[in-house]
C-alpha cells in the first residue's frame, strides 16, 4: 500500500470518521487501535488545560474535559507546537451551548490566552519612567512608543472578567461585593515572569493606538476619547512600571531626506 | 563537565532540583516542541541548564515516517533552537504524526515498505541538511498488527543509518513492550539490532491495559522502569559499552530524588560496562 493512502485511512480512523476501507476497519478492529485514538485526544485536552487553567478551575475538570475534546474535533491542532495550541478556544466557547449558562466563560479564556501569549513572546527592552523623564515637553507629543512584544491587553464590556480571571488565578476568595459590570486587564513579562495589572478603558485605548503606530499625542487622545475622566498621568505610570511599551525605531529615519 | 552517563528528561516541576544537581555524568532531554518559544523564561530556564550540564533534543513531531518532507517552517525553528542550545544530540522518532496540515500527538505506525524507506531516508536527510549535523532514529512502541511490511524494523532501522549516515536512538522499553504486544521476541529484536549505530538508549516504565492486562502494555512514562527492562539493558550495554542513557518520566511525576535513584542505577550499569581499557585509565 502507498504510504499516503495508508496515511489517509490511519488519520481518518484516528478522528473518528467513517472506515473508508475495510483495511481500515481491520485495524480498527483490533484492541490496540484503542491506544492511538486515546493518546491523540489526550494530548490534545491535555494542552488545552495546561494552556486554560483558570477555565478549568472555573468549570470543573470533567467539564472542561469534555468541552475540550469537543473543541478537538472541531478544530485538531495543525502542528506540533501544542504549547501554541488552542487559540480559538475562547471563540469556540462562546458558541458553546452547554456553556450558554456561563456567559463570562470566553472572557475568562481570552485572559488565558494573553497569558501564554505573553509567556511565549518575544524578548525586548521596555522603557520606564526615566525615559519618560528624559523627554523634552516639546517633543512628547511626537514621541512613538510601541507595546511590548510580550504585553497583551483586553476588556470585557458585560463581565468583570478580570476580576473573576485574577482570583482564580491568585488562589484568592472571589470579593464579597463583587461589582458586576465591565473591566479590563494587562498582561506583561517585565523580567522572567508573567504579571497583571487592571487595565482602564483608556489604557486599551491608549495601548490600541500605540500598537497602530501612532503618537503619544494621538493615542492620548484615543484614550481620553474613550474616557474623558481619565488620570493619563496615572495611566502612563501604570504601563511604564509595567513594562508594557518600548521604544520604537529611531524617530529621525523618517525625517531624513 | 564529566562525559554524559545517565540522564533525565527534563521537567518543569523539577527545574531548581535540576539546576542544582551535580550528580557526575547527569544530562537533560527536552522536547524540542516546549521551547520553539520566541523568548521568554522558558528558553531562560533551559539556557541556565544548559550551562551546567549537557542537553539533548528528542523531537516528537517532525513526522518523519509522513509521506511528505518535514514542515519547513517547523525545521528551521528547529535549527535556530539548537544554534542556541547546542545540544549534544538531536533526536526523533520512526513515526509519523502530522498529516494534510493536522498534527495528531501520537508517534503512528505505518508499512516499511521500499517506497516509505526511500521517503524517510529523504526527510532525514533533508533534516540532517537543515540542522548540519547527524540526527538519531528511536524505534517506536507498536501496538498493531500491521500489513504489508517488506522490511523488519530492525533492517529497515540499519538501511536508513547506511543511507543517511544517521544514528539511532534504542528505546529498550519500547522493544520490550512492542515484542509483548505483537508477540515477538525482545532478545531476538536486539539480536538483529544494528548497535553499532546507537548513540543513546532510552529507559522508561511502562503499564498494563486496565482492560486487557499484560496482552497489552502501554508504553505510558508514568511508571519507574520494569525488571524486564532492566535485564534487556544490561544485556544491551554489555555489547555496546557505555552509551548516554535517558530515563523518560512523563506523568505521575515522583520526587526527583526518586527519578534521580533511578538515574543512579543507570549510572551505576554503565559505569560498569566501562571498557577494559577505559576502566584501567
Amino acid at each position: 500500500m502507498r504510504l499516503t493512502a495508508f496515511q489517509d485511512g490511519f488519520s481518518a480512523a484516528l478522528l473518528g470518521h467513517a472506515p473508508l476501507a475495510p483495511w481500515v476497519s481491520a485495524l480498527e478492529a483490533q484492541p490496540g487501535f484503542a491506544v492511538y485514538r486515546n493518546t491523540v485526544l489526550k494530548g490534545c485536552i491535555d494542552a488545552l488545560q495546561a494552556s486554560y487553567p483558570t477555565v478549568c478551575q472555573l468549570v470543573g475538570e470533567d467539564w472542561f474535559r469534555a468541552a475540550a475534546a469537543a473543541h478537538v474535533c472541531a478544530q485538531p491542532p495543525r502542528d506540533g507546537l501544542l504549547m501554541e495550541y488552542g487559540a480559538a478556544f475562547a471563540g469556540f466557547l462562546a458558541g458553546f451551548a452547554p456553556a450558554a449558562g456561563l456567559p463570562y466563560l470566553p472572557a475568562v479564556a481570552r485572559l488565558d490566552r494573553c497569558w501564554t501569549e505573553c509567556h511565549l513572546a518575544a524578548d525586548a527592552t521596555a522603557v520606564g519612567r526615566a525615559w519618560l523623564a528624559r523627554q523634552a515637553p516639546a517633543t512628547l507629543p511626537l514621541a512613538r512608543l510601541r507595546p511590548h512584544p510580550a504585553a497583551r491587553w483586553a476588556w470585557c464590556d458585560e463581565h468583570p472578567a478580570y476580576a473573576l480571571w485574577r482570583s482564580h488565578r491568585e488562589g484568592l476568595a472571589l470579593p464579597g461585593s463583587l461589582d458586576w459590570s465591565g473591566d479590563g486587564a494587562l498582561l506583561t513579562r517585565p523580567h522572567a515572569q508573567v504579571t497583571w495589572h487592571p487595565l482602564p478603558r483608556a489604557g486599551v485605548a491608549f495601548l490600541n493606538a500605540c500598537a497602530k503606530s501612532q503618537t503619544l499625542e494621538a493615542a492620548a487622545t484615543q484614550a481620553l476619547a474613550a474616557d474623558p475622566a481619565a488620570d493619563f498621568a496615572a495611566l502612563m505610570g501604570t504601563l511604564l512600571d509595567a513594562g508594557a511599551l518600548i521604544p520604537t525605531m529611531p524617530a529621525q529615519a523618517k525625517e531624513s531626506p | 563537565m564529566a562525559l554524559p552517563t545517565a540522564g533525565l528528561g527534563l521537567k518543569p516541576q523539577h527545574y531548581d532540583e535540576a539546576l542544582r544537581c551535580t550528580a557526575p555524568g547527569l544530562w537533560w532531554e527536552v522536547h524540542p516542541e516546549n521551547y520553539l518559544a520566541d523568548g521568554g523564561p522558558r528558553l531562560a530556564w533551559l539556557e541556565a541548564i544548559r550551562a551546567r550540564h549537557p542537553v539533548a533534543l528528542h523531537g516528537v513531531s517532525l513526522s518523519l515516517a509522513a509521506d511528505a518532507p518535514p514542515d519547513a517552517a517547523h525545521l528551521a525553528r528547529l535549527a535556530a533552537l539548537a544554534r542556541r542550545v547546542e545540544p549534544v544530540l538531536v533526536s526523533e522518532h520512526l513515526a509519523w504524526s502530522t498529516w494534510r496540515g493536522q498534527y495528531l500527538p501520537d508517534l503512528l505506525p505505518f508499512p516499511r515498505t521500499h517506497a516509505a524507506l526511500h521517503r524517510i531516508a529523504g526527510n532525514i536527510a533533508r533534516t540532517q541538511d537543515v540542522l548540519q549535523r547527524p540526527i538519531a532514529i528511536e524505534n517506536p512502541t507498536h501496538y498493531l498488527h500491521i500489513d504489508g511490511h517488506d522490511w523488519a524494523e530492525t533492517g529497515f532501522l540499519a538501511e536508513l543509518v547506511r543511507r543517511t549516515g544517521c544514528g539511532l536512538l534504542l528505546d529498550v522499553n519500547n522493544v520490550h513492550v512492542s515484542a509483548n504486544n505483537l508477540g515477538f521476541s525482545a532478545q531476538a529484536y536486539l539480536d538483529a539490532f544494528p548497535l553499532h549505530a546507537v548513540a543513546e538508549i532510552h529507559l522508561a516504565g511502562h503499564h498494563a491495559d486496565p482492560v486487557l492486562g499484560n496482552a497489552l502494555l502501554i508504553d505510558s512514562h508514568d511508571a519507574p522502569i520494569a525488571p524486564a527492562v532492566w535485564a534487556l539493558y544490561e544485556q544491551v550495554i554489555a555489547r555496546t559499552g557505555p552509551v548516554p542513557t535517558l530515563i523518560e518520566r512523563d506523568d505521575h511525576l515522583p520526587a526527583f530524588s526518586e527519578l534521580l535513584a533511578e538515574r543512579d542505577q543507570a549510572h551505576r550499569a554503565l559505569t560498569a560496562a566501562q571498557p577494559e581499557e577505559a576502566a584501567c585509565g
